[in-house]
């Protein structure tokens, strides 16, 4: 079978790769691209560990298929930071011990980033709804919740 | 930041191993890669309980892309009539865990595994296996395995000296349980079941192993013990240890479940047949299927108390299904079970179960949680039939320093009853309830643990200090000695790296596990830092020409003792370190010990719920946990354990149970259908931490990570008591059983 050839941008960079009709977007972002920052719990989406971002929307790493990525723009968690600053989130969940084994983690803030591009001001239960699909088994979610909704407050006053 | 005037122990320090985790960075076990790498896949029994007549693997060996193909027979035998302990293990049970011998015994047990070219070749190639199976009724539940009539798993275990699949016995007694029931006003028994539950770690299990063409093995791989992996695999591959270097890739998750292997020993097998290393990674269906998790279980508890609340006589009888192969943890339940509690006559027995289903692993506090379940459930009846407040109740009966436990030892200096103080004084207990809202509490002990632990600390050419240890770090035990080095050196903690060693690189350690990591590795870490500066105030004294004796460190630097030891600037780390070879050479220190004086760790807590009476949801609405944490070094990765803990125990109580099918196939398989708890599930996880330092350890620390999990099962079950008025004696509280309960109140019993 003929691979596909699939020309988009990952992280703000052009980007070309060649992948096979069934391989989804985790497998090639982490196996070729060696973007390994994208975890697969379970390959079923349940778990949110692969989450990344397609134009802009939250989606499944594991549920998309590569070939979806043409013509589209991705983000992963690798391009969270800008360069060795951090986001705020990134900062807020180290400050506040948000995270333990760590796993969950690059799913958990590449959705916490997309809610507060969509919703700079979330109450609670919205953290919670939004973070619903990101499996955490270590934390409770009590630090990654009270990290998110710090880093929104931090966030919204400097941007005023 | 003034370095001299900062105190680091119980400070949230950032962890060192933080901007990796947070940035994608972090290797943990599924992503590295090697050059030449190839893939394994393993092929698991359809059947529950079968014999294996016969395997052909030829058509898959010729298979193309096929480079290796591995069975039981690669495997080094264990013969059943010789134990082998290792750990809490034996080697018996774990060679026929990792492949299928004699029998397969669980549905998912490995059979054979194919490394090939790639992950699809490699499925697709394990079709091609002939395995000649003769199908064998089956047994799944500890009822149906206990029977006269059950199908025996295990031709050569026996019990009361018929074949039976009971494959062990544990017995506590203290005292005269009938002479104590006796004096008894109230007596309280009753009959529970629990569901065996999952660890749930996010990470399924995965490995990358490479065998030389000199033998010299590396294996990658995210475990609870990199020295439990070189351990296991040496003795099931024949191996030396020396040829084997297992380094610890980053641990997404193990709660136990990591702390035994199951594919390094298959991949180093078929790395040697390839000669290519060898990657494995578990779908997560297939850990599952086959890997953990912690008993179901079956139990009777009976308390007697006097009118006046005094408890005399406790007896419990538990079966722990153990899954296919002997080893569940009835030592926990048996064990934990009463343990908070200061009653002249207990007897509590356990009983291991065998039946078709995947042997069991640790689960934060093995077993304990199950014991605490029916004690504390018991308890609350007990408390309500003397009319008397529950924690009050608890708090008459306490262990104390000088109670002897049930289980053997007495108690050191411990702080239970500060426990049930601290909750019974705690506004959480006074809130009002609103409509269908009930309140529960519940206590729980652990016995925590020591043992064996490594460390080197090196001061660097530039003055700054590494650390490593040997214990994975499962939660932020890294950020925890980075806070105790800087403590003893009196330098800021961002000058100090913490790293943990691969087998080649450090000294032996036992297991993450047992809540022992802060305990154990703080000790050897501490006595490193200990002697580094005595080497670093010898040095000062060289360069001074002064008696080492009348030197010490103070602040981060080197001082003369006194005016008599004459009048120099103090000498910095990095002022002396920079002068290290022309004062005798390169700074550092390691020791290694078996540490003991690991006491153990209690909890209380308070649950507060509110069911959804139409849909029979039970919602955890407010949650307080209190504990006795010993000394908190890094109190946000403290209560960080006791959240997570408490979170894994509301999935316990409430939703997550392995469902089989008529088949013997587990029928929920994925994490859609086995439902761990989500973020829009849970509330706010308070939690009181109480600071009694142990004073066996430098620091105070007591572990903290497994007696979280214990209280909330009862605690939850005695809300919804106080919710419904009706009483579950069995988990999990799920939406059907409780629409069942809410219809029928009897059927909860």
């Amino acid at each position: 079978m003929a691979k596909l050839h699939v020309t988009t941008t990952i992280n703000g960079e052009p980007t070309e790769f060649l992948c096979e009709p069934y391989e989804t977007m985790l497998d090639v972002l982490r196996g070729p691209l060696a973007l390994t920052g994208s975890k697969e719990g379970c390959g079923s989406g349940d778990c949110g560990a692969c989450s990344i971002t397609l134009d802009g929307r939250l989606v499944c790493a594991c549920l998309m298929l590569a070939a979806e990525a043409e013509g589209s723009e991705i983000d992963t968690i690798e391009g969270m930071a800008e360069g060795d600053h951090l986001h705020p989130l990134q900062q807020k969940f180290l400050e506040e011990a948000a995270l333990q084994c760590g796993i969950c983690t690059p799913g958990v803030l590449v959705a916490a980033k997309a809610l507060l591009e969509h919703n700079p001001d979330p109450s609670e239960t919205e953290v919670r709804y939004w973070l619903a699909g990101n499996l955490c088994r270590c934390t409770g979610y009590d630090k990654i919740v009270r990290a998110v909704l710090d880093t929104a407050e931090e966030m919204r006053e400097a941007a005023q | 930041m003034n370095e001299t005037s900062n105190k680091w122990i119980g400070q949230n320090t950032i962890r060192p191993d933080g901007a990796d985790k947070v940035t994608g960075r972090a290797a943990f076990a599924a992503d590295a890669n090697m050059p030449g790498m190839i893939w394994g896949k393993v092929l698991r029994s359809p059947h529950p309980h079968a014999v294996i007549r016969s395997i052909d693997t030829s058509k898959a060996a010729a298979h193309p892309g096929v480079k290796a193909v591995v069975t039981a027979a690669d495997i080094v035998d264990f013969p059943v009539d010789t134990p082998v302990p290792l750990g809490i293990q034996d080697m018996r049970w774990m060679c026929r865990n990792v492949m299928a011998r004699e029998k397969a015994l669980f549905h998912g047990h490995p059979v054979a595994a194919v490394a090939a070219t790639s992950e699809a070749i490699a499925a697709e190639a394990c079709e091609l296996i002939e395995v000649d199976y003769e199908v064998l009724p089956w047994a799944i539940e500890i009822e149906d395995a206990i029977k006269p009539d059950a199908p025996i798993l295990h031709d050569f275990i026996e019990f009361e000296g018929k074949p039976s699949n009971i494959a062990g016995t544990l017995e506590h007694k203290k005292g005269d349980i009938d002479e104590g029931f006796a004096q008894a006003d109230v007596i309280v028994e009753r009959s529970f079941t629990t569901r065996p539950v999952h660890q749930g770690y996010l990470e399924p299990h995965a490995c990358l192993v490479s065998v030389a063409a000199d033998g010299k093995t590396t294996i990658w791989s995210s475990s609870q013990g990199q020295f439990m992996v070189r351990a296991m695999t040496a003795l099931l591959t024949g191996l030396s240890q020396s040829d084997i270097r297992a380094i610890p890739a980053e641990i997404g998750g193990g709660f136990g479940g990591k702390t035994i292997i199951y594919l390094e020993p298959l991949a180093t097998m078929l790395s040697k047949k390839s000669g290519r290393p060898v990657k494995m990674v578990m779908s997560r269906e297939e850990v599952f299927r086959a890997s953990g998790p912690t008993s179901g279980s079956m139990s009777t508890v009976k308390i007697g108390a006097t009118k006046d609340g005094q408890i005399v006589a406790a007896e419990g009888t538990y079966y722990l299904q153990a899954g296919a192969l002997p080893g569940s943890p009835i030592r926990g339940a048996a064990g934990c079970a009463f343990a908070p509690y200061d009653i002249p006559n207990v007897h509590s027995r356990g009983f291991d179960v065998v039946s078709n289903r995947s042997k069991v692993a640790a689960y934060r506090a093995p077993g304990a949680p199950i014991g605490a379940f029916s004690v504390e459930c018991v308890l609350d009846e007990v408390a309500e039939a003397l009319n008397m407040d529950p924690l009050e109740l608890r708090l008459k009966n306490a262990a104390k320093q000088g109670t002897k436990a049930a289980h053997g030892p007495v108690f050191p200096v411990m702080g239970y009853a500060e426990t049930v103080e601290a909750a019974r004084k705690h506004p959480h207990y006074e809130a009002p309830l609103g409509k269908h809202q009930g309140r529960g509490v519940a206590s729980g002990f652990w016995f925590n643990a020591g043992g064996e632990s490594s460390a080197q600390v090196n001061i660097t050419e530039d003055g700054n200090v590494v650390v490593t240890t040997g214990h994975p770090d499962i939660g932020g035990s890294r950020a925890a000695i980075a806070n105790i080095t800087a403590e003893l050196l009196g330098i800021d903690y961002r000058r100090v790296s913490v790293l943990i060693g691969d087998t080649a690189t450090i000294g032996y350690s036992n297991l993450t596990g047992g809540s022992r990591v802060l305990f154990a590795s703080a000790m050897v870490v501490t006595q490193s830092t200990e002697q580094v500066i005595e080497t670093l105030c010898e040095r000062a004294a060289k360069i001074w020409e002064i008696d080492p004796e009348a030197v010490v460190w103070e602040d981060g630097a080197a001082r003369p003792a006194g005016d008599n030891a004459g009048k120099f600037p103090p000498l910095s780390l990095a002022e002396i370190a920079e002068q290290a070879n022309a004062t005798g050479g390169p700074i550092g220190a390691g020791v290694q010990l078996n540490t003991i004086g690991a006491e153990g760790g209690f909890a209380t807590h308070i649950c507060d719920v509110e069911v959804d009476v139409d849909i029979g949801i039970v919602r955890v609405v407010r949650y307080t946990a209190f504990q006795d944490v010993g000394r908190a070094v890094h109190p946000g990765y403290v209560e960080g354990q006791m959240q997570g803990g408490v979170a894994q125990g509301i999935g316990w109580a409430l939703n997550e149970e392995y469902i089989y099918d008529k088949d013997g196939h587990v029928d929920n398989a994925g994490f859609l259908d086995y439902r761990m708890p989500v973020c829009s599930d849970l509330p706010m996880i308070d939690t009181v931490m109480i600071e009694i330092p142990n004073p066996k350890h430098p620091q105070g620390v007591r572990g903290v990570g497994e007696v979280p999990i214990v209280p909330p099962l009862a605690a939850i079950r005695n809300a919804v008591y106080d919710a419904l008025g009706i009483r579950f004696y069995s988990l999990p509280m799920s939406p059907p059983k409780v629409i069942e309960a809410l219809e029928m109140p009897e059927a909860a019993e």
